[in-house]
């Protein structure tokens, strides 16, 4: 009788969690938990800092300067830094102020990549979940199309569009997001095969809901995770596509500007006038680096492996 | 072994025929013309220049006949440079683009196996952070600003390096686009490499070969190179592509006669035979390069050929 007394508690010890240790208020979910782990790391919180930081005085900065970034200023052409005459990141041939500029391209860059990013995202996630769900011949048959898509080579195809709808550069890049979605997919096609699998699927499935409603409501919601990782590592993609196309001559159009556009004028005159280059390029760097460092330390958080 | 390499074989044709079809339609639809220009040509010119070239034709008809001169490897006629045909253009270009491509292909195969070898075995040491820290210099910075600031520095500061150009073709001016060219790709592939490396000095076939005493430099050579290289080689394909797209970039910065500069030239000329000319041609480099890399993988990883 005792033997089994000692017994039981032993597992309860070892199994079930007293009540006095359980967490003061809400559950850990999964999103709680990943984002502990993501404030854990430094590289990552630095690069949120930075990147808010640029964000926010890209949409904000342009209020608070004197110059915008089209009209030029008569008394200042070619101007280097100077904090006297109030152009911090000096002026261009044409006298416009550089710090309004690079803030305006900077804004037009990140726009036109959460455009791209969140059409790849959109197509993406319903592609690859209604493959996943449906599953059969259908699954097949959209995952072979997605094998094609793959072998295309994508820089060709994003010059070809750029022919197509040139003198739009928004519409452009959502032709470009309409090209980015495929790794999306795959990624939600594997996560969507096990997650139907699960008893809440088949709950909702026994009280009769139908297959649509069931995906938009019970699975895609559980793809947070793959979708936001995803997410952060396609919009430095999406910038490197644009600052490219803007480089070849392609991109966005003057009086109009983005980062690539900027870099490329800089880059023709680096000898004489290098801050045109330079404050342009440090910020698609940072731009470009902090996400790597965000995206990196979201899969690392959201990684069930060393949880 | 032969089983397996002609079902790719037979996949990457209906492949290549996709991708010419796509381009051929998004290039046709396309508003504005090769003949638009500053002052509108008379109507008279404009259809007998249309009729010249059977653009009057239904598109299904112009579609046919351009299939028909492919399979004949006509690629047909430039609508801006009358003197050269599509394929005379690319003959001219190809032997600076093959140049540049093999050297930078080389270039990052060597030096990207070699860093990630050495990173994995000397991991955590300081050699292995200063790699990794080039690799991620490597990878987020793009190439058009690599270009310009090695320009200002070893072109004109320093005076060692032509600053473009192909001169006579000696080294000296192929230092420069090359590395550009494939900075990024030794970054990707050492950290491929490395990663695979330390997976498979942690497998248990080496520690075997450990244990029997084998000498490291003979186990690093003999026994892990083989089955670390297999992700490295699957990345080959794709990054051949990459190369020949990012080479539109290099040869576009460095003033280098290659395809590239013909078919930015003939994008913002909005001269379609050649643009479409262009396309089919690098598509299929990239498919046929994509197939013999599959082919190594195959003759690497046995698993892959019984799938």
């Amino acid at each position: 009788m005792t033997l089994y007394v000692d017994k039981r508690e032993a597992l309860e010890k070892r199994f079930l969690v007293p009540d006095t240790e359980m967490p003061a208020g809400k559950p850990r979910s999964l999103m709680r938990d990943a984002m502990r782990r993501l404030r854990a790391n430094k590289a990552a919180v630095g690069a949120i800092i930075v990147l808010s930081l640029i964000i926010i005085l890209a949409v904000l900065g342009p209020y608070f300067i004197p110059y915008d970034y089209e009209t030029p200023d008569w008394g200042a052409f070619r101007a280097p830094p100077d904090f006297a005459s109030g152009h911090y990141f000096g002026t261009d041939q044409n006298g416009r102020d550089l710090l309004a500029r690079v803030l305006y391209g900077t804004r037009v860059s990140l726009t036109v990549a959460i455009i791209a990013t969140s059409v790849s995202v959109t197509v993406g996630v319903l592609y690859g979940s209604v493959a996943g769900f449906v599953g059969g011949r259908t699954d097949q048959a959209m995952m072979r199309f997605v094998d094609v898509m793959y072998a295309l080579p994508y820089l060709l195809f994003v010059i070809l569009l750029m022919v197509m709808f040139g003198r739009n550069v928004f519409l452009l890049f959502a032709a470009i997001g309409l090209l980015e979605w495929l790794t999306m997919a795959r990624i939600v096609r594997g996560q969507t095969l096990s997650l139907k699998e699960r008893e809440f699927v088949e709950a909702a499935r026994a009280s009769g809901v139908s297959t649509l409603p069931i995906i938009l409501r019970h699975i895609v919601p559980n793809l947070v995770g793959p979708v936001v990782i995803y997410a952060t590592l396609t919009i430095p993609e999406i910038v490197i596509t644009e600052s490219f196309l803007s480089y070849l001559g392609f991109g966005v159009q003057e009086p109009l500007t983005s980062l690539g556009t900027l870099i490329s004028e800089g880059a023709s005159v680096i000898q004489v006038m290098p801050w045109l280059l330079f404050f342009p390029g440090a910020v698609l760097v940072s731009l470009l680096l902090s996400f790597a460092f965000i995206g990196d330390g979201l899969r690392d958080a959201f990684d069930p492996k060393d949880r | 072994m032969l089983g397996y390499a002609s079902r790719r074989l037979l996949t990457t044709l209906p492949v290549i025929l996709i991708a010419i079809t796509a381009a051929f339609f998004i290039l046709r639809l396309a508003p504005g013309g090769p003949f638009d220009q500053e002052r509108a040509l008379p109507p008279e010119v404009l259809a007998n220049l249309r009729s010249y070239y059977h653009l009057d034709d239904p598109l299904i008809v112009q579609y046919f006949r351009y299939l028909v001169r492919l399979a004949h490897f006509d690629l047909g006629p430039s609508f801006v440079t009358k003197d050269f045909t599509v394929a005379q253009q690319i003959t001219i270009g190809l032997p600076y683009t093959m140049t540049l491509g093999t050297c930078a292909f080389v270039l990052a195969v060597v030096l990207g196996i070699t860093a990630g070898i050495l990173g994995a075995l000397y991991q955590n040491h300081a050699g292995d952070y200063l790699i990794a820290a080039v690799a991620m210099t490597g990878l987020v910075v793009p190439n058009f600003l690599t270009a310009p600031i090695l320009q200002l520095v070893f072109g004109v500061n320093l005076a060692w390096l032509p600053v473009g150009g192909w001169g006579d073709g000696s080294i000296r001016f192929l230092i420069m686009p090359v590395t550009v060219l494939s900075l990024s790709h030794i970054a990707r592939i050492s950290r491929l490499m490395r990663g695979s490396m330390i997976e498979t000095m942690n497998a248990n076939f080496i520690k075997t070969a450990k244990a029997k005493g084998i000498g490291r430099r003979r186990t690093v050579l003999r026994h892990a190179l083989r089955p670390a290289l297999t992700p490295v080689v699957s990345y080959l394909g794709p990054a051949a592509g990459y190369l020949l797209t990012g080479s539109i970039v290099v040869e576009s910065i460095f003033g280098i006669p290659g395809v590239g500069r013909y078919f930015v030239g003939a994008a913002l000329n909005r001269d379609y035979g050649m643009v479409l000319g262009t396309v089919v041609f690098y598509m299929s480099i990239i498919l046929v390069l994509n197939l013999l890399v599959d082919l190594a993988y195959a003759w690497l990883d046995p698993k892959v050929r019984t799938r």
